[in-house]
């Protein structure tokens, strides 16, 4: 009896994972008709602060697309459900938005942290999966071919520019030690780790290096142990909560190393300069994209963004910018491809070159950004972000050494 | 060294305000043994607090705390006598649920109101620093563990020298004898949860200045406490003033010897092992139940 039931269990296990695996789960919505793209954001737990900017700019590109007739001539709906930042659900938010929602397309989470589980099931489901943020290489190891990472770099190139320009500072100004501490997490520590790769090959003497927990909430020891290193640079793989606390502390501790850069934080404009105030001059931070920018559609975004709301340019944040992006080479896609089939626009994808308020990039069979532009250095000035580096996109020159603290 | 010293008293600071934060926890489970996982969320709503006078009308953070915490206690009161005292049997399991979604809806209220973004409040003392040896000490840090000697004092003192800290200590040692005896352990339990709420007040305006923090905020702030109140003893304050600081020192001084990853695994294998020994925790009482 026990074993015909258990017998019983697993036939319908392997029959539930049959009718669950691959195959597009949708036909392709006839002309005209109004269709619904499907969305977990993060509204809630660690990444609610990143969420709601990827929805804006998810929002102003439907906006924008439905204006001039819609995707191929289907008006656009978004449809967003919460994640909570957790990896589990957003799992099963993209299951039930293709399976039970059935909407014609999905546009990716906030983090590599849930684009990595997510990405894996919405393969399985025969959808394309451009994403605005999963860029670290854990994602591209996955060996998916409907995965679009709509950045101009892969995410451990985010440092690149960065120690480029560093390293072509005159022998005698050129940092000779550096400090490294990362967040835990698949998105900031392969970038601080290629840059610590880098910096030390050209003769930068590592003084510290730190990994933390993601769950971290008291970042003031490893602050103090950073400012006890007394580094020339300090390279910092933060998200925002991090990237404030880490330069309060250097405030406290009259510690100013000559360069200071974080993989996020300071791209987040007002979220992050109401924090720090005048200390927020001279800190860089690695950007594909800038308010100031005047790539593909860029001008235009930023004038509906300010406009729909609030706020000036500055204070829109580069997950928004990203997120439009997505929307953007979609759209493209679709044009070439004459279709908004699933499979159509994952052939189309891989080849080309799509435009977008980041600038141009296409991509390669897992999805990395090749032949784009690369990702530009970011640095404060009189409080606004603005291109440093390199010299083809700068809007100013670099502040170095940063200024003292205020 | 230096760092190591200097990792010690940061961590002796910063204990402090996670004493004063888990200071209403521990009193609200030793009057009522209800454990109020809520208590997160009300710290965070008390930062938001001092947040909207800080922002608005410009009210020193430190000084929000003459309206905060009376309305912090109120709305404790209040949310005893809706949703606490209601519970009559199965209190302490009930009350997990009960407090999870008091917890719920605060973060869904903070989060319509003010969004998800990270906010933090400012002052002249969160970057200002003195110096000590080699090193430097934030002022908000010693202002934030004054505020909670003095919160904690009053505390201990309305506890042990006036009639109505007799009658929660009574409550606490044994509910049934306490009503026996005629208190009026409902009133008692209402007041206890308002005074808690106080100190979550007062805890979240120094934890609203020390760190950034949104609707969500508080998942991490009560897996620490319940951490802490667990170590210290369900129910003793002294208790929870002790682990706060074991724990906050413990954690600071691992990261900066050893690595960050090591902080919180080197003190939990102290928990344990205090548990091991004590498993009422280092203040708390052995309480023979029924099974």
């Amino acid at each position: 009896m026990r074993r015909a039931l258990i017998a019983t269990v697993a036939g319908a296990c392997l029959a539930l994972t049959a009718c669950g695996g691959g195959g597009t789960a949708t036909a392709t919505p006839s002309s005209g008709t109004p269709i619904t793209i499907g969305v977990s954001v993060s509204l809630t737990g660690d990444f609610s602060s990143d969420g709601p900017a990827l929805q804006k700019g998810y929002d102003l590109w439907a906006a924008d697309v439905n204006k001039k007739g819609g995707l191929l001539g289907h008006q656009v709906t978004m449809k967003y459900v919460d994640d909570a930042s957790s990896t589990t659900q957003v799992v099963t938010n993209y299951e039930n938005l293709i399976s039970s929602d059935k909407v014609a397309l999905v546009f990716g989470p906030y983090s590599s942290l849930l684009t990595k589980p997510a990405a894996t099931r919405v393969d399985r489901l025969g959808y394309a999966f451009p994403e605005p943020a999963g860029g670290a290489p854990s994602v591209f190891a996955l060996g998916l071919h409907s995965l679009f990472f709509v950045q101009p770099a892969a995410i451990e190139d985010n440092l690149v520019s960065y120690t480029n320009w560093l390293l072509s500072l005159p022998a005698d100004q050129r940092p000779k030690t550096a400090a490294y501490a990362t967040e835990d997490d698949p998105f900031t520590q392969p970038q601080v780790d290629k840059a610590k790769s880098l910096l030390e090959a050209a003769g930068v003497q590592t003084v510290s290096y730190k990994v933390y927990p993601a769950e971290t909430t008291d970042f003031t020891p490893l602050a103090l142990k950073v400012a006890s290193s007394k580094a020339d640079a300090v390279i910092l793989g933060t998200q925002v909560p991090d990237a404030i606390a880490f330069v309060k502390t250097f405030i406290t501790q009259h510690y100013n190393p000559k360069t200071l850069i974080e993989t996020a934080g300071p791209d987040q404009g007002a979220s992050y300069s109401d924090k720090l105030k005048a200390n927020t001059e001279g800190i860089m931070v690695p950007a594909g994209w800038a308010s100031g920018s005047q790539a593909y559609g860029n001008p235009t975004f930023v004038s509906e963004y300010v406009s729909k709301y609030g706020g000036s340019a500055a204070d829109i944040s580069a997950d928004s910018a990203e997120a439009y992006s997505v929307g953007q080479v979609v759209d493209q896609a679709a044009t070439k491809a004459g279709s908004i089939d699933n499979q159509k626009l994952i052939d189309t994808l891989h080849s080309g070159t799509y435009q977008t308020v980041q600038g141009p990039m296409g991509w390669d069979s897992v999805g990395k950004p090749q032949g784009g532009v690369g990702v530009f250095v970011e640095q404060w000035q009189n409080g606004t972000a603005v291109f440093v580096y390199p010299s083809t996109v700068a809007a100013a020159q670099p502040e170095y050494p940063k200024h003292d603290w205020q | 060294m230096t760092l190591v010293l200097e990792a010690a008293v940061l961590g002796i600071l910063t204990g402090g305000v996670y004493a004063l934060m888990a200071s209403g926890l521990t009193l609200i489970f030793g009057v009522m043994r209800i454990i109020n996982v809520g208590h997160g969320a009300l710290v965070i709503l008390g930062a938001y607090l001092s947040f909207v006078l800080w922002r608005n009308l410009s009210i020193d953070p430190f000084v929000s705390l003459v309206v905060t915490m009376p309305v912090m206690f109120v709305l404790g009161v209040i949310l005893q006598v809706v949703f606490i005292r209601p519970l009559k049997t199965d209190r302490e399991a009930l009350s997990v649920l009960v407090t999870y979604s008091i917890a719920l809806g605060i973060e869904g209220l903070l989060g319509y109101f003010f969004s998800s973004n990270y906010l933090q409040i400012t002052a002249w003392y969160d970057t200002a620093s003195f110096p000590i040896g080699d090193f430097r000490i934030t002022y908000v840090y010693i202002y934030g563990f004054l505020l909670c000697l003095a919160i904690l004092g009053a505390i201990f003192l309305m506890l042990y020298r006036t009639t109505f800290g007799g009658a929660i200590r009574a409550t606490m040692l044994n509910r049934t004898a306490a009503q026996l005896v005629g208190i009026d352990v409902d009133r008692v339990s209402a007041i206890a949860f308002g005074i808690g709420m106080a100190t979550a007040a007062a805890g979240g305006v120094v934890f609203g200045i020390t760190n950034t923090f949104n609707p969500g905020s508080h998942y991490d702030l009560i897996s620490r406490l319940l951490t802490i109140i667990v170590l210290g003893g369900l129910g003793s304050l002294r208790g929870a003033i002790i682990a706060a600081l074991v724990m906050l020192v413990i954690e600071d001084i691992t990261a900066v010897v050893i690595s960050p990853v090591w902080a919180s695994f080197v003190f939990f294998v102290i928990l344990v092992a205090v548990l091991l020994v004590r498993p009422q925790g280092l203040f708390g009482l052995r309480v023979r139940e029924r099974l």
